[in-house]
């Protein structure tokens, strides 16, 4: 059973259209895609099929060279505070100059959150990712697991609706990969947003998602939407061993074999 | 944190020389009216400084340049600032900017004078002039090369552009700005005690020119040592503060 939204309800995020030009060369053609209100959608695909690209155009980072890129049901002209970017060089997105804390800050400074509340939310926020006492630590002091954690953390204190992620796991180790799938899945649980998560680990996309998108590149197309029948809560031991997961990774994995060739 | 700003080793070969010329001279009875012995040139220094004279025209150069080097440094903080981040600012200012800097600032010393006359308003704008150049070019590198990744972060979370220079770009860029504004210093030593010395009554260069023209040779000898000492201590003073700075955590990007 699926837990997106109905049909019915109109999409968050739609691409209608889009088609992306880099000086003449297509990179992205021909997509049309709607995300609906808490839905957990992982983008898959060959390395420079397009995924980022996709997520940029979600984020008002790109307008596309064509078609409309809508978020509910209005273009999507720049960047947004209810929209939250995790980017996957998570050492180039903090702030080195500024601890831990210093970077969540950041956050309340722009959103202008009142001085007083700031130290409270940010060691809440902090404290979330597991990052509760390493506050006063500079991103050079912290692991790359840890960076990503803050990255999220710095995501989780703008609160938003909905969340990109572009292959945010991609240089963790698998233990702190796990708990960070798990942490994200937490957020979601708890907050009801809508992510769209791209990866390029096939285990990781039917782990996490309600739906798997698969891309083709040259140029970078959807080829085709996989809806993933796991219930939830998801379990790291149980959830890969059910039937429905293996299949799943067996039809991706031929997916990805057959866009190599 | 070991603090070697200051590497003693560098002392031996000045040291040496002057040891070496000192007891040349007193071997072959050395005597000269323009060409004075090292001890005739630190007795010479040591009078100077402890009449007072010599901190008093090391105070003159040096407010000189701090007022240069304040006013300067800020305008070239600015435009450097508004050229990295605005296409349009560059356009707008390249050709006045490539045109002036070739300019020595010794060339300026007439027209100067004709405005604001001896002083230090004349010696001030001089400088500020000298120093603006190296930190805005490399306020504009240095703003050109903060990652794009942090302005993203700056464009997701819709800040200001205020906010943005003051918390993202300049943060980033300031190692850069950094070592602009330590050439800037080196410049604006060299051109107070120039423009002292080719027409401004004032400071080091001014005490050198009246004890050349007292026939002092030793004097204008401690004078000139006292120059480079100056200098390599305010530049020792900079690269202390600056691996202090950006050699901690705080800046030391992650491999
Ligand atoms: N700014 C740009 N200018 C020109 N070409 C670009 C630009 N950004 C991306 N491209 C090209 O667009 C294509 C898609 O890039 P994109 O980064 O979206 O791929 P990706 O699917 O995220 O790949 P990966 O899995 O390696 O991260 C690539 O061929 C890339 O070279
Ligand atoms: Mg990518």
């Amino acid at each position: 059973m699926s837990e997106a939204a109905a049909p019915a309800e109109p999409a968050l995020i739609a691409f209608r259209g889009i088609e992306v030009a880099f000086g003449g060369k297509p990179i992205l053609t021909g997509i049309d895609l709607d995300m609906h209100k808490g839905e957990f959608l992982c983008v898959v695909g060959p390395s420079g099929c397009g995924k980022t690209t996709l997520l940029r155009l979600a984020a008002g980072l790109l307008p596309p060279s064509a078609g409309r890129v809508l978020y509910e049901g209005h273009d999507i002209v720049g960047p947004q505070r209810d929209v939250a970017v995790v980017f996957q060089d998570y050492s180039d997105a903090l702030l080195p100059w500024r601890t831990a804390s210093g970077n969540v800050s950041l956050v309340y400074e722009t959103l202008g959150t009142p001085r007083d509340e700031r130290a409270d939310r940010i060691a809440s926020v902090l404290a979330r990712v597991g990052l509760a006492e390493h506050a006063d630590k500079y991103p050079s002091q912290l692991s790359g697991g840890m960076q990503q954690r803050l990255q999220i953390a710095r995501c989780l204190a703008q609160e938003p609706k909905v969340w990109l992620m572009d292959e945010p796991f991609g240089a963790l180790d698998a233990i702190t990969r796990q708990s960070l799938q798990d942490e994200i899945l937490r957020i979601v649980a708890d907050t009801g947003t809508t992510v769209f998560f791209v990866t390029h680990d096939l285990e990781e996309a039917i782990y996490l998602g309600h739906r798997v998108i698969a891309m083709k590149p040259h140029p970078g197309r959807i080829a085709a939407t996989y809806p993933v029948d796991l219930p939830h809560p998801r379990d790291q031991r149980t959830t890969p061993e059910q039937p429905e997961f293996m299949h799943l990774r067996r039809v991706l994995l031929e997916f990805i074999r057959g866009t190599q060739t | 944190m070991r603090l070697r700003a200051i590497d003693w080793r560098g002392a031996v070969l000045p040291v040496g020389v002057l040891a070496t010329a000192e007891i040349a001279a007193r071997l072959t009875d050395y005597q000269s009216s323009s060409l004075p012995r090292p001890s005739e040139i630190v007795a010479a220094a040591a009078t100077a400084l402890l009449d007072g004279s010599m901190l008093h025209a090391t105070a003159q150069t040096l407010l000189s340049a701090l007022g240069g080097l304040a006013i300067g440094a800020s305008l070239g903080l600015i435009f450097g600032t508004l050229m990295g981040l605005f296409v349009i600012f560059n356009r707008l200012m390249e050709v006045t900017v490539e045109s002036l800097r070739p300019i020595p600032s010794v060339a300026l010393i007439p027209i100067a004078l004709l405005i604001f006359g001896l002083g230090y308003a004349m010696e001030i704008t001089l400088i500020a002039k000298t120093s603006f150049w190296p930190v805005l070019l490399l306020t504009i590198a240095a703003v050109r090369g903060v990652k794009p990744r942090l302005l993203e972060v700056a464009r997701l979370l819709r800040m200001g552009l205020i906010a943005r220079v003051f918390k993202i770009v300049i943060p980033a860029a300031l190692p850069g700005i950094f070592v602009g504004f330590r050439i800037a210093v080196g410049a604006a030593l060299v051109v107070a005690v120039t423009v002292e010395i080719a027409a401004n009554p004032l400071g080091l260069g001014y005490a050198m020119m009246r004890a050349q023209e007292s026939l002092r040779p030793d004097l204008v000898f401690a004078y000139l040592f006292w120059v480079g000492l100056v200098g390599w201590l305010i530049n020792a003073a900079l690269l202390w503060f600056q691996r202090r700075i950006f050699g901690t955590v705080a800046f030391r990007a992650r491999p």
